[in-house]
Protein backbone atom coordinates (compact mmCIF):
# COMPACT_ATOMS: atom_id res chain seq x y z
CA UNK A 1 0.00 0.00 0.00
CA UNK A 2 0.93 3.33 -0.77
CA UNK A 3 1.63 6.49 1.37
CA UNK A 4 -1.29 8.01 0.23
CA UNK A 5 -3.02 5.84 2.62
CA UNK A 6 -1.33 4.56 5.21
CA UNK A 7 0.25 8.50 6.28
CA UNK A 8 -3.63 10.04 6.72
CA UNK A 9 -4.38 6.28 7.82
CA UNK A 10 -1.55 7.05 10.51
CA UNK A 11 -3.12 10.70 11.20
CA UNK A 12 -6.31 9.77 12.06
CA UNK A 13 -4.91 6.74 14.62
CA UNK A 14 -2.85 9.00 16.20
CA UNK A 15 -5.80 11.65 16.84
CA UNK A 16 -7.50 8.49 18.44
CA UNK A 17 -4.72 7.86 20.51
CA UNK A 18 -4.86 11.48 21.61
CA UNK A 19 -8.51 11.18 22.06
CA UNK A 20 -8.33 7.98 24.36
CA UNK A 21 -5.61 9.33 26.38
CA UNK A 22 -7.04 12.91 26.81
CA UNK A 23 -10.32 11.22 27.97
CA UNK A 24 -8.83 9.04 30.72
CA UNK A 25 -6.97 11.61 31.99
CA UNK A 26 -9.98 13.56 32.35
CA UNK A 27 -12.18 10.94 33.49
CA UNK A 28 -9.21 10.31 36.62
CA UNK A 29 -10.44 13.69 38.37
CA UNK A 30 -13.87 13.08 37.15
CA UNK A 31 -15.55 10.15 36.50
CA UNK A 32 -18.29 11.23 34.53
CA UNK A 33 -15.79 12.07 31.28
CA UNK A 34 -15.31 8.47 30.60
CA UNK A 35 -18.11 9.28 28.57
CA UNK A 36 -15.78 11.35 26.34
CA UNK A 37 -13.87 8.24 25.30
CA UNK A 38 -13.86 6.52 21.86
CA UNK A 39 -15.33 3.43 23.41
CA UNK A 40 -18.37 5.00 24.56
CA UNK A 41 -18.54 7.37 21.83
CA UNK A 42 -18.83 4.97 18.64
CA UNK A 43 -21.19 2.87 20.79
CA UNK A 44 -23.31 5.68 21.16
CA UNK A 45 -22.93 6.81 17.33
CA UNK A 46 -23.57 2.99 16.47
CA UNK A 47 -27.08 3.55 18.69
CA UNK A 48 -28.21 6.91 17.19
CA UNK A 49 -27.62 5.69 14.00
CA UNK A 50 -29.22 2.49 14.29
CA UNK A 51 -31.96 3.68 15.96
CA UNK A 52 -32.56 6.24 13.63
CA UNK A 53 -33.42 8.75 16.07
CA UNK A 54 -30.42 11.12 14.59
CA UNK A 55 -31.25 11.07 11.02
CA UNK A 56 -33.73 13.64 11.03
CA UNK A 57 -31.85 15.54 12.48
CA UNK A 58 -28.99 14.91 9.84
CA UNK A 59 -31.63 15.87 7.02
CA UNK A 60 -32.65 19.12 8.47
CA UNK A 61 -29.04 19.90 8.85
CA UNK A 62 -28.52 19.16 5.12
CA UNK A 63 -31.63 20.88 4.00
CA UNK A 64 -30.50 23.91 5.50
CA UNK A 65 -27.25 24.11 4.09
CA UNK A 66 -28.62 23.15 0.32
CA UNK A 67 -31.14 26.25 1.21
CA UNK A 68 -28.49 28.38 2.22
CA UNK A 69 -26.17 27.47 -0.41
CA UNK A 70 -28.90 28.04 -3.09
CA UNK A 71 -28.99 31.53 -1.73
CA UNK A 72 -25.39 32.53 -1.52
CA UNK A 73 -25.12 31.08 -5.46
CA UNK A 74 -28.03 32.96 -6.39
CA UNK A 75 -26.82 36.39 -4.89
CA UNK A 76 -23.24 36.00 -5.02
CA UNK A 77 -22.73 34.87 -8.64
CA UNK A 78 -24.92 37.77 -10.10
CA UNK A 79 -22.89 39.68 -7.81
CA UNK A 80 -19.92 38.36 -9.13
CA UNK A 81 -20.16 39.10 -12.69
CA UNK A 82 -21.04 42.29 -12.18
CA UNK A 83 -17.90 43.54 -9.47
CA UNK A 84 -15.60 41.51 -12.47
CA UNK A 85 -17.57 43.29 -15.29
CA UNK A 86 -17.58 46.62 -13.74
CA UNK A 87 -14.89 48.29 -12.77
CA UNK A 88 -16.98 51.13 -11.21
CA UNK A 89 -19.25 48.66 -9.38
CA UNK A 90 -16.52 46.66 -8.19
CA UNK A 91 -14.67 50.07 -6.85
CA UNK A 92 -18.18 51.08 -5.38
CA UNK A 93 -18.66 48.24 -3.32
CA UNK A 94 -15.44 46.34 -2.50
CA UNK A 95 -14.82 48.08 0.74
CA UNK A 96 -18.52 47.30 1.58
CA UNK A 97 -17.77 43.87 1.22
CA UNK A 98 -14.61 43.47 3.14
CA UNK A 99 -16.06 45.04 5.85
CA UNK A 100 -19.12 42.67 5.80
CA UNK A 101 -16.93 40.10 5.35
CA UNK A 102 -14.86 40.55 8.31
CA UNK A 103 -18.00 40.61 10.63
CA UNK A 104 -18.64 37.13 11.98
CA UNK A 105 -22.08 36.03 10.58
CA UNK A 106 -23.17 34.98 13.80
CA UNK A 107 -23.25 38.23 14.99
CA UNK A 108 -25.99 39.04 13.04
CA UNK A 109 -27.68 36.23 14.98
CA UNK A 110 -29.59 38.24 17.30
CA UNK A 111 -30.90 41.01 14.46
CA UNK A 112 -31.80 37.88 11.94
CA UNK A 113 -34.03 36.67 15.16
CA UNK A 114 -35.49 40.06 15.69
CA UNK A 115 -36.53 40.49 11.80
CA UNK A 116 -36.95 37.13 10.79
CA UNK A 117 -38.70 35.23 13.64
CA UNK A 118 -37.38 31.81 15.23
CA UNK A 119 -37.31 29.18 12.66
CA UNK A 120 -35.48 28.28 9.49
CA UNK A 121 -35.56 31.65 7.95
CA UNK A 122 -32.98 33.31 10.32
CA UNK A 123 -30.53 30.17 9.82
CA UNK A 124 -30.71 30.61 6.26
CA UNK A 125 -30.18 33.79 6.21
CA UNK A 126 -26.79 33.50 8.66
CA UNK A 127 -25.63 30.55 5.81
CA UNK A 128 -26.25 32.76 3.06
CA UNK A 129 -24.45 35.57 4.91
CA UNK A 130 -21.52 33.71 5.53
CA UNK A 131 -21.29 31.79 2.54
CA UNK A 132 -22.28 34.44 -0.29
CA UNK A 133 -18.36 35.96 -0.09
CA UNK A 134 -16.12 33.03 -1.37
CA UNK A 135 -18.98 32.44 -3.92
CA UNK A 136 -18.49 36.52 -5.67
CA UNK A 137 -14.99 36.84 -4.62
CA UNK A 138 -14.38 33.95 -6.99
CA UNK A 139 -17.23 34.51 -9.34
CA UNK A 140 -15.67 38.14 -9.55
CA UNK A 141 -12.13 36.79 -10.33
CA UNK A 142 -13.29 34.14 -13.04
CA UNK A 143 -14.59 36.97 -14.99
CA UNK A 144 -11.59 39.26 -14.33
CA UNK A 145 -9.32 35.99 -15.54
CA UNK A 146 -11.54 35.26 -18.72
CA UNK A 147 -9.09 33.94 -21.20
CA UNK A 148 -9.07 36.90 -23.73
CA UNK A 149 -8.39 34.14 -26.81
CA UNK A 150 -11.95 32.93 -26.23
CA UNK A 151 -13.95 36.05 -25.86
CA UNK A 152 -11.78 36.78 -29.17
CA UNK A 153 -12.93 33.35 -30.76
CA UNK A 154 -16.67 34.27 -29.93
CA UNK A 155 -16.18 37.66 -31.64
CA UNK A 156 -14.75 35.88 -34.92
CA UNK A 157 -17.94 33.73 -35.17
CA UNK A 158 -20.17 37.08 -34.52
CA UNK A 159 -21.55 35.52 -31.51
CA UNK A 160 -24.37 37.49 -30.65
CA UNK A 161 -24.10 38.53 -26.20
CA UNK A 162 -26.02 35.65 -25.73
CA UNK A 163 -24.37 33.65 -26.78
CA UNK A 164 -20.97 34.74 -25.39
CA UNK A 165 -22.71 34.97 -22.11
CA UNK A 166 -23.94 31.34 -22.30
CA UNK A 167 -21.67 29.97 -24.18
CA UNK A 168 -18.32 31.46 -22.94
CA UNK A 169 -18.48 33.48 -20.42
CA UNK A 170 -20.36 31.26 -17.89
CA UNK A 171 -19.07 28.13 -19.04
CA UNK A 172 -15.37 29.80 -18.76
CA UNK A 173 -16.27 31.07 -15.12
CA UNK A 174 -17.75 27.87 -13.66
CA UNK A 175 -14.57 26.60 -12.65
CA UNK A 176 -14.40 29.58 -10.19
CA UNK A 177 -17.79 29.20 -9.14
CA UNK A 178 -17.35 25.96 -8.12
CA UNK A 179 -14.14 27.01 -6.09
CA UNK A 180 -16.34 29.65 -4.52
CA UNK A 181 -18.75 26.87 -3.64
CA UNK A 182 -16.31 24.88 -2.36
CA UNK A 183 -15.13 27.16 0.09
CA UNK A 184 -18.81 28.40 0.99
CA UNK A 185 -19.39 24.55 1.75
CA UNK A 186 -16.72 24.51 4.18
CA UNK A 187 -17.92 27.61 5.83
CA UNK A 188 -21.72 27.18 5.92
CA UNK A 189 -20.79 23.61 7.73
CA UNK A 190 -19.36 25.09 9.93
CA UNK A 191 -21.30 28.04 10.78
CA UNK A 192 -24.32 25.51 10.64
CA UNK A 193 -23.82 24.10 13.87
CA UNK A 194 -23.96 27.11 16.11
CA UNK A 195 -26.53 28.87 14.14
CA UNK A 196 -28.68 25.73 14.71
CA UNK A 197 -27.93 26.31 18.68
CA UNK A 198 -30.55 29.52 18.63
CA UNK A 199 -34.52 29.12 17.93
CA UNK A 200 -34.47 25.80 16.14
CA UNK A 201 -36.02 22.52 17.33
CA UNK A 202 -33.85 20.27 14.98
CA UNK A 203 -30.63 19.69 13.52
CA UNK A 204 -27.36 18.76 14.15
CA UNK A 205 -26.62 21.99 16.14
CA UNK A 206 -29.89 21.82 18.43
CA UNK A 207 -28.94 17.85 18.89
CA UNK A 208 -25.73 19.32 20.21
CA UNK A 209 -27.17 21.67 22.73
CA UNK A 210 -29.61 18.76 23.55
CA UNK A 211 -26.60 16.49 24.36
CA UNK A 212 -25.49 18.64 26.57
CA UNK A 213 -28.70 19.37 28.34
CA UNK A 214 -29.26 15.77 28.98
CA UNK A 215 -25.21 15.35 30.18
CA UNK A 216 -25.21 12.70 27.30
CA UNK A 217 -21.57 13.34 26.49
CA UNK A 218 -21.06 10.12 24.82
CA UNK A 219 -23.49 11.02 22.43
CA UNK A 220 -22.36 14.65 21.84
CA UNK A 221 -18.75 12.80 21.13
CA UNK A 222 -20.69 10.92 18.44
CA UNK A 223 -22.39 13.86 16.93
CA UNK A 224 -19.34 16.05 16.97
CA UNK A 225 -17.14 12.54 14.92
CA UNK A 226 -20.32 12.93 12.76
CA UNK A 227 -20.47 16.22 11.70
CA UNK A 228 -16.73 15.87 10.98
CA UNK A 229 -17.34 13.09 8.71
CA UNK A 230 -20.53 14.45 7.05
CA UNK A 231 -18.30 17.78 6.40
CA UNK A 232 -15.70 15.53 5.08
CA UNK A 233 -17.75 14.18 2.53
CA UNK A 234 -19.27 17.32 1.69
CA UNK A 235 -16.14 19.12 0.82
CA UNK A 236 -15.22 15.52 -1.69
CA UNK A 237 -18.03 16.29 -3.26
CA UNK A 238 -17.37 19.92 -4.01
CA UNK A 239 -14.32 18.95 -4.90
CA UNK A 240 -14.79 16.43 -7.26
CA UNK A 241 -17.24 18.35 -8.98
CA UNK A 242 -14.62 20.84 -9.65
CA UNK A 243 -12.37 18.19 -10.91
CA UNK A 244 -15.06 16.90 -13.06
CA UNK A 245 -16.08 19.93 -14.54
CA UNK A 246 -11.99 20.69 -15.52
CA UNK A 247 -11.55 17.42 -16.54
CA UNK A 248 -7.94 16.97 -14.61
CA UNK B 1 -37.32 51.26 -48.30
CA UNK B 2 -37.88 48.48 -50.97
CA UNK B 3 -41.57 49.05 -51.14
CA UNK B 4 -41.16 53.10 -52.75
CA UNK B 5 -39.28 51.76 -55.45
CA UNK B 6 -40.89 51.23 -58.24
CA UNK B 7 -41.34 47.39 -59.39
CA UNK B 8 -39.56 48.39 -63.11
CA UNK B 9 -36.66 49.41 -61.76
CA UNK B 10 -35.72 46.12 -59.83
CA UNK B 11 -33.76 43.97 -62.31
CA UNK B 12 -31.39 41.30 -61.23
CA UNK B 13 -27.67 42.54 -60.57
CA UNK B 14 -25.63 41.39 -63.45
CA UNK B 15 -23.92 38.13 -63.03
CA UNK B 16 -20.32 38.96 -60.49
CA UNK B 17 -17.12 37.81 -63.17
CA UNK B 18 -16.14 34.81 -62.96
CA UNK B 19 -12.60 35.87 -63.26
CA UNK B 20 -10.24 35.17 -60.93
CA UNK B 21 -11.63 36.55 -57.85
CA UNK B 22 -9.34 37.75 -54.90
CA UNK B 23 -9.66 35.78 -51.50
CA UNK B 24 -9.21 38.74 -50.16
CA UNK B 25 -8.27 42.56 -51.14
CA UNK B 26 -8.03 45.31 -48.78
CA UNK B 27 -6.95 49.24 -50.26
CA UNK B 28 -5.48 51.98 -48.23
CA UNK B 29 -6.35 50.21 -44.63
CA UNK B 30 -5.67 52.59 -41.75
CA UNK B 31 -6.06 51.70 -38.46
CA UNK B 32 -5.54 53.48 -34.94
CA UNK B 33 -6.12 52.10 -31.62
CA UNK B 34 -8.71 54.36 -29.62
CA UNK B 35 -6.70 57.89 -29.01
CA UNK B 36 -3.49 56.59 -30.10
CA UNK B 37 -1.20 56.87 -32.79
CA UNK B 38 -1.78 55.34 -36.26
CA UNK B 39 -0.56 51.66 -35.84
CA UNK B 40 -0.47 51.47 -39.51
CA UNK B 41 -1.32 53.35 -42.60
CA UNK B 42 -2.15 52.87 -46.11
CA UNK B 43 -1.51 49.29 -46.20
CA UNK B 44 -2.76 47.45 -49.11
CA UNK B 45 -2.57 44.15 -50.27
CA UNK B 46 -4.47 40.93 -51.99
CA UNK B 47 -4.59 37.29 -50.92
CA UNK B 48 -5.41 34.75 -54.06
CA UNK B 49 -7.63 31.47 -53.63
CA UNK B 50 -5.03 29.02 -52.48
CA UNK B 51 -2.40 31.10 -51.86
CA UNK B 52 -0.43 31.48 -48.60
CA UNK B 53 0.86 34.95 -47.65
CA UNK B 54 3.31 36.04 -44.98
CA UNK B 55 2.71 38.64 -43.14
CA UNK B 56 6.70 39.18 -41.84
CA UNK B 57 8.17 41.83 -39.56
CA UNK B 58 9.57 43.08 -36.04
CA UNK B 59 8.05 42.80 -32.87
CA UNK B 60 5.71 45.81 -32.03
CA UNK B 61 5.40 47.05 -36.19
CA UNK B 62 1.31 46.08 -36.39
CA UNK B 63 1.23 43.01 -37.67
CA UNK B 64 -1.46 41.43 -35.46
CA UNK B 65 -3.23 44.61 -35.40
CA UNK B 66 -3.23 44.40 -39.05
CA UNK B 67 -4.69 40.90 -38.97
CA UNK B 68 -7.36 41.82 -36.73
CA UNK B 69 -8.67 44.31 -39.00
CA UNK B 70 -8.69 42.41 -41.83
CA UNK B 71 -10.76 39.43 -40.39
CA UNK B 72 -12.87 42.31 -39.29
CA UNK B 73 -12.49 41.82 -35.51
CA UNK B 74 -11.44 46.17 -35.89
CA UNK B 75 -13.16 48.22 -38.10
CA UNK B 76 -10.54 50.32 -40.01
CA UNK B 77 -10.28 53.89 -38.82
CA UNK B 78 -10.09 54.13 -43.12
CA UNK B 79 -9.45 51.85 -46.43
CA UNK B 80 -11.85 49.09 -47.63
CA UNK B 81 -11.67 45.57 -47.73
CA UNK B 82 -13.34 43.05 -49.51
CA UNK B 83 -13.99 39.20 -48.72
CA UNK B 84 -14.63 37.19 -51.69
CA UNK B 85 -15.41 40.30 -53.70
CA UNK B 86 -18.23 41.32 -51.31
CA UNK B 87 -17.14 44.39 -48.75
CA UNK B 88 -16.50 42.98 -45.58
CA UNK B 89 -18.62 44.54 -42.64
CA UNK B 90 -18.31 41.60 -40.21
CA UNK B 91 -16.14 38.83 -39.30
CA UNK B 92 -17.31 36.31 -42.72
CA UNK B 93 -18.39 32.65 -42.06
CA UNK B 94 -15.60 31.30 -44.50
CA UNK B 95 -12.63 33.06 -42.98
CA UNK B 96 -11.26 31.22 -39.56
CA UNK B 97 -8.89 32.08 -37.20
CA UNK B 98 -6.19 30.83 -35.36
CA UNK B 99 -3.69 32.34 -33.00
CA UNK B 100 -0.56 31.97 -31.02
CA UNK B 101 -1.96 30.36 -28.15
CA UNK B 102 -4.39 27.48 -28.90
CA UNK B 103 -7.94 28.93 -26.84
CA UNK B 104 -9.02 25.71 -26.50
CA UNK B 105 -12.42 25.75 -24.25
CA UNK B 106 -11.38 23.03 -21.19
CA UNK B 107 -14.80 22.41 -20.06
CA UNK B 108 -14.92 20.80 -24.38
CA UNK B 109 -13.32 18.03 -25.35
CA UNK B 110 -11.62 17.96 -28.64
CA UNK B 111 -14.50 17.18 -30.80
CA UNK B 112 -16.77 19.62 -28.62
CA UNK B 113 -13.55 22.66 -29.82
CA UNK B 114 -13.65 21.76 -33.16
CA UNK B 115 -17.25 21.59 -33.85
CA UNK B 116 -17.66 24.84 -31.41
CA UNK B 117 -17.67 27.17 -34.37
CA UNK B 118 -20.71 25.54 -35.94
CA UNK B 119 -23.50 26.21 -34.41
CA UNK B 120 -23.72 29.64 -33.96
CA UNK B 121 -26.41 31.97 -34.87
CA UNK B 122 -24.39 33.81 -37.85
CA UNK B 123 -22.79 30.72 -39.31
CA UNK B 124 -24.52 28.50 -41.55
CA UNK B 125 -26.73 25.99 -40.37
CA UNK B 126 -25.28 21.94 -40.31
CA UNK B 127 -27.86 19.18 -40.12
CA UNK B 128 -26.35 16.82 -37.09
CA UNK B 129 -24.58 14.47 -39.17
CA UNK B 130 -23.20 17.21 -41.93
CA UNK B 131 -21.81 18.60 -38.47
CA UNK B 132 -20.44 15.49 -36.89
CA UNK B 133 -18.89 14.40 -40.66
CA UNK B 134 -16.68 18.41 -40.56
CA UNK B 135 -15.83 17.53 -37.07
CA UNK B 136 -14.25 13.69 -37.53
CA UNK B 137 -12.94 15.05 -40.92
CA UNK B 138 -11.04 17.90 -39.55
CA UNK B 139 -9.71 16.16 -36.60
CA UNK B 140 -7.98 13.42 -38.89
CA UNK B 141 -6.81 15.93 -40.85
CA UNK B 142 -4.95 17.72 -38.20
CA UNK B 143 -3.76 14.00 -37.22
CA UNK B 144 -6.03 13.66 -34.37
CA UNK B 145 -8.71 10.77 -35.85
CA UNK B 146 -9.72 9.11 -32.30
CA UNK B 147 -8.88 11.60 -29.91
CA UNK B 148 -11.97 13.72 -29.66
CA UNK B 149 -12.80 12.12 -26.57
CA UNK B 150 -9.04 13.78 -25.01
CA UNK B 151 -9.66 17.00 -22.62
CA UNK B 152 -7.42 20.26 -23.76
CA UNK B 153 -5.71 19.14 -20.21
CA UNK B 154 -5.01 16.08 -21.74
CA UNK B 155 -3.48 17.61 -24.77
CA UNK B 156 0.11 18.57 -25.10
CA UNK B 157 0.73 22.16 -26.71
CA UNK B 158 1.51 20.53 -30.30
CA UNK B 159 -1.59 19.23 -29.78
CA UNK B 160 -3.48 21.58 -28.61
CA UNK B 161 -2.86 23.88 -31.78
CA UNK B 162 -3.92 20.95 -33.89
CA UNK B 163 -6.88 20.93 -32.39
CA UNK B 164 -7.20 24.67 -32.88
CA UNK B 165 -6.18 24.17 -36.03
CA UNK B 166 -8.84 21.87 -37.03
CA UNK B 167 -11.41 24.15 -35.21
CA UNK B 168 -10.47 26.39 -38.03
CA UNK B 169 -10.44 23.69 -40.69
CA UNK B 170 -14.04 22.65 -39.70
CA UNK B 171 -15.47 26.03 -40.61
CA UNK B 172 -14.57 24.97 -44.66
CA UNK B 173 -12.95 28.17 -44.79
CA UNK B 174 -11.61 30.45 -48.02
CA UNK B 175 -9.02 32.27 -46.13
CA UNK B 176 -7.33 31.14 -42.96
CA UNK B 177 -6.04 34.00 -40.61
CA UNK B 178 -3.08 32.85 -38.14
CA UNK B 179 -1.38 34.75 -35.97
CA UNK B 180 2.19 33.65 -34.84
CA UNK B 181 0.40 30.07 -34.67
CA UNK B 182 3.48 28.17 -34.17
CA UNK B 183 5.77 30.55 -32.06
CA UNK B 184 4.73 28.85 -28.53
CA UNK B 185 5.95 25.57 -30.02
CA UNK B 186 9.53 23.71 -29.67
CA UNK B 187 11.63 23.89 -32.68
CA UNK B 188 10.70 19.87 -33.82
CA UNK B 189 6.80 20.47 -33.02
CA UNK B 190 6.88 23.31 -35.11
CA UNK B 191 8.39 22.11 -37.96
CA UNK B 192 5.67 19.63 -37.95
CA UNK B 193 3.02 22.04 -37.88
CA UNK B 194 4.67 24.28 -40.70
CA UNK B 195 4.34 21.41 -43.06
CA UNK B 196 1.21 20.55 -42.23
CA UNK B 197 -0.29 23.63 -42.41
CA UNK B 198 0.92 24.01 -46.24
CA UNK B 199 -0.25 20.07 -47.03
CA UNK B 200 -3.79 21.27 -45.40
CA UNK B 201 -3.62 24.60 -47.03
CA UNK B 202 -3.42 22.50 -50.43
CA UNK B 203 -5.81 19.82 -49.39
CA UNK B 204 -8.29 22.30 -48.50
CA UNK B 205 -8.74 24.65 -51.37
CA UNK B 206 -8.05 27.37 -48.93
CA UNK B 207 -6.15 30.60 -48.80
CA UNK B 208 -3.83 31.69 -45.59
CA UNK B 209 -3.09 34.54 -44.10
CA UNK B 210 -0.08 34.18 -41.68
CA UNK B 211 1.81 36.35 -39.31
CA UNK B 212 5.15 35.66 -38.38
CA UNK B 213 8.34 37.06 -37.30
CA UNK B 214 9.98 34.10 -37.95
CA UNK B 215 11.97 34.58 -41.57
CA UNK B 216 12.93 31.21 -42.18
CA UNK B 217 9.07 30.16 -41.24
CA UNK B 218 7.93 32.52 -44.03
CA UNK B 219 10.79 30.97 -46.36
CA UNK B 220 9.67 27.66 -46.08
CA UNK B 221 5.68 28.32 -46.12
CA UNK B 222 5.24 31.28 -48.00
CA UNK B 223 3.95 31.33 -51.64
CA UNK B 224 4.16 35.64 -51.00
CA UNK B 225 6.37 37.29 -48.24
CA UNK B 226 5.05 40.85 -47.54
CA UNK B 227 7.31 42.90 -45.47
CA UNK B 228 6.18 45.32 -42.94
CA UNK B 229 7.94 47.94 -41.25
CA UNK B 230 7.99 51.45 -40.26
CA UNK B 231 5.88 53.91 -38.16
CA UNK B 232 2.99 54.04 -39.19
CA UNK B 233 3.75 50.18 -40.21
CA UNK B 234 3.04 49.61 -44.05
CA UNK B 235 4.15 47.20 -46.09
CA UNK B 236 7.75 48.16 -47.29
CA UNK B 237 8.52 45.17 -49.96
CA UNK B 238 6.99 41.78 -51.77
CA UNK B 239 8.31 38.54 -52.31
CA UNK B 240 7.41 36.11 -54.55
CA UNK B 241 8.70 32.72 -52.92
CA UNK B 242 8.87 30.02 -56.14
CA UNK B 243 11.22 27.92 -54.64
CA UNK B 244 9.77 24.61 -55.32
CA UNK B 245 8.69 22.62 -52.49
CA UNK B 246 9.76 21.06 -49.92
CA UNK B 247 11.85 23.73 -49.65
CA UNK B 248 14.39 22.38 -46.52
CA UNK B 249 15.59 20.59 -50.22
CA UNK B 250 16.66 23.56 -51.93
CA UNK B 251 19.41 25.36 -48.91
CA UNK B 252 21.10 27.62 -51.83
CA UNK B 253 17.72 29.43 -52.97
CA UNK B 254 16.53 29.69 -49.21
CA UNK B 255 19.81 31.26 -48.17
CA UNK B 256 19.57 33.92 -50.91
CA UNK B 257 16.13 34.59 -50.40
CA UNK B 258 17.08 34.97 -46.43
CA UNK B 259 19.93 37.41 -47.36
CA UNK B 260 17.65 39.37 -49.33
CA UNK B 261 15.14 39.82 -46.97
CA UNK B 262 17.73 40.64 -44.13
CA UNK B 263 18.56 43.05 -46.44
CA UNK B 264 15.85 44.96 -46.59
CA UNK B 265 15.15 44.80 -43.03
CA UNK B 266 18.80 46.56 -42.87
CA UNK B 267 17.99 49.35 -45.16
CA UNK B 268 14.53 49.48 -43.43
CA UNK B 269 16.01 50.17 -39.96
CA UNK B 270 18.49 52.57 -41.73
CA UNK B 271 15.53 54.88 -42.25
N1 LIG C 1 -5.09 46.86 -27.40
C1 LIG C 1 -4.18 47.81 -27.71
N2 LIG C 1 -4.37 49.09 -27.31
C2 LIG C 1 -3.47 50.06 -27.63
N3 LIG C 1 -2.36 49.84 -28.33
C3 LIG C 1 -2.09 48.60 -28.77
C4 LIG C 1 -3.00 47.52 -28.49
N4 LIG C 1 -2.50 46.39 -29.04
C5 LIG C 1 -1.34 46.76 -29.64
N5 LIG C 1 -1.10 48.09 -29.48
C6 LIG C 1 0.05 48.82 -30.04
O1 LIG C 1 0.00 48.75 -31.45
C7 LIG C 1 1.28 48.52 -31.98
C8 LIG C 1 1.28 47.29 -32.84
O2 LIG C 1 0.99 46.16 -32.07
P1 LIG C 1 0.77 44.73 -32.70
O3 LIG C 1 0.42 43.80 -31.61
O4 LIG C 1 -0.16 44.84 -33.83
O5 LIG C 1 2.23 44.41 -33.25
P2 LIG C 1 2.85 43.04 -33.75
O6 LIG C 1 3.58 43.33 -35.00
O7 LIG C 1 1.80 41.99 -33.81
O8 LIG C 1 3.88 42.71 -32.62
P3 LIG C 1 4.35 41.26 -32.07
O9 LIG C 1 5.29 40.71 -33.09
O10 LIG C 1 5.05 41.59 -30.80
O11 LIG C 1 3.14 40.43 -31.89
C9 LIG C 1 2.23 48.42 -30.79
O12 LIG C 1 2.90 49.65 -30.66
C10 LIG C 1 1.35 48.17 -29.62
O13 LIG C 1 1.88 48.81 -28.48
MG1 LIG D 1 1.47 40.15 -32.76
Amino acid sequence: MSARFILPLAGLLGALLLWLAGSAWLAHGMPIAADFAPAPSADALWQLLGSGELWPHVLVSLKRVAVGLLLAIAIGVPLGVLTGLSRRFAQGTTPLFQFLRMVSPLSWMPLAVMVLGVGDAPVYFLLAFAAVWPILLNTASGVAQLDPNWLLLARSLSATRRETVLRVVLPGITAHILTGVRLAIGIIWIVLVPAEMLGVSAGLGYFILDTRDRLAYSELMAVIVLVGALGYALDHLARSAHARWLHR
Amino acid sequence: MNAVVPRSLLRPEPAAPAAPVSTLRARDLAYAYDGGRPVFSGVSLEVRPREIVCLLGGSGCGKSSLLRVLARLEAPASGDIHFLGEPLQAPHPRAALVFQQPGLLPWLDAAGNVGFGLDFEHQPRLARSERAARVEHALSAVGLAGHGHRYPAQLSGGMAQRVALARALAREPQLLFADEPFSALDAITRAEMQALLVELVHRWHTAALLVTHDIDEAILVADRILLMGGTPGRIVREWTVDIERPREAQPAAVTALRLDILNALQVLRAH
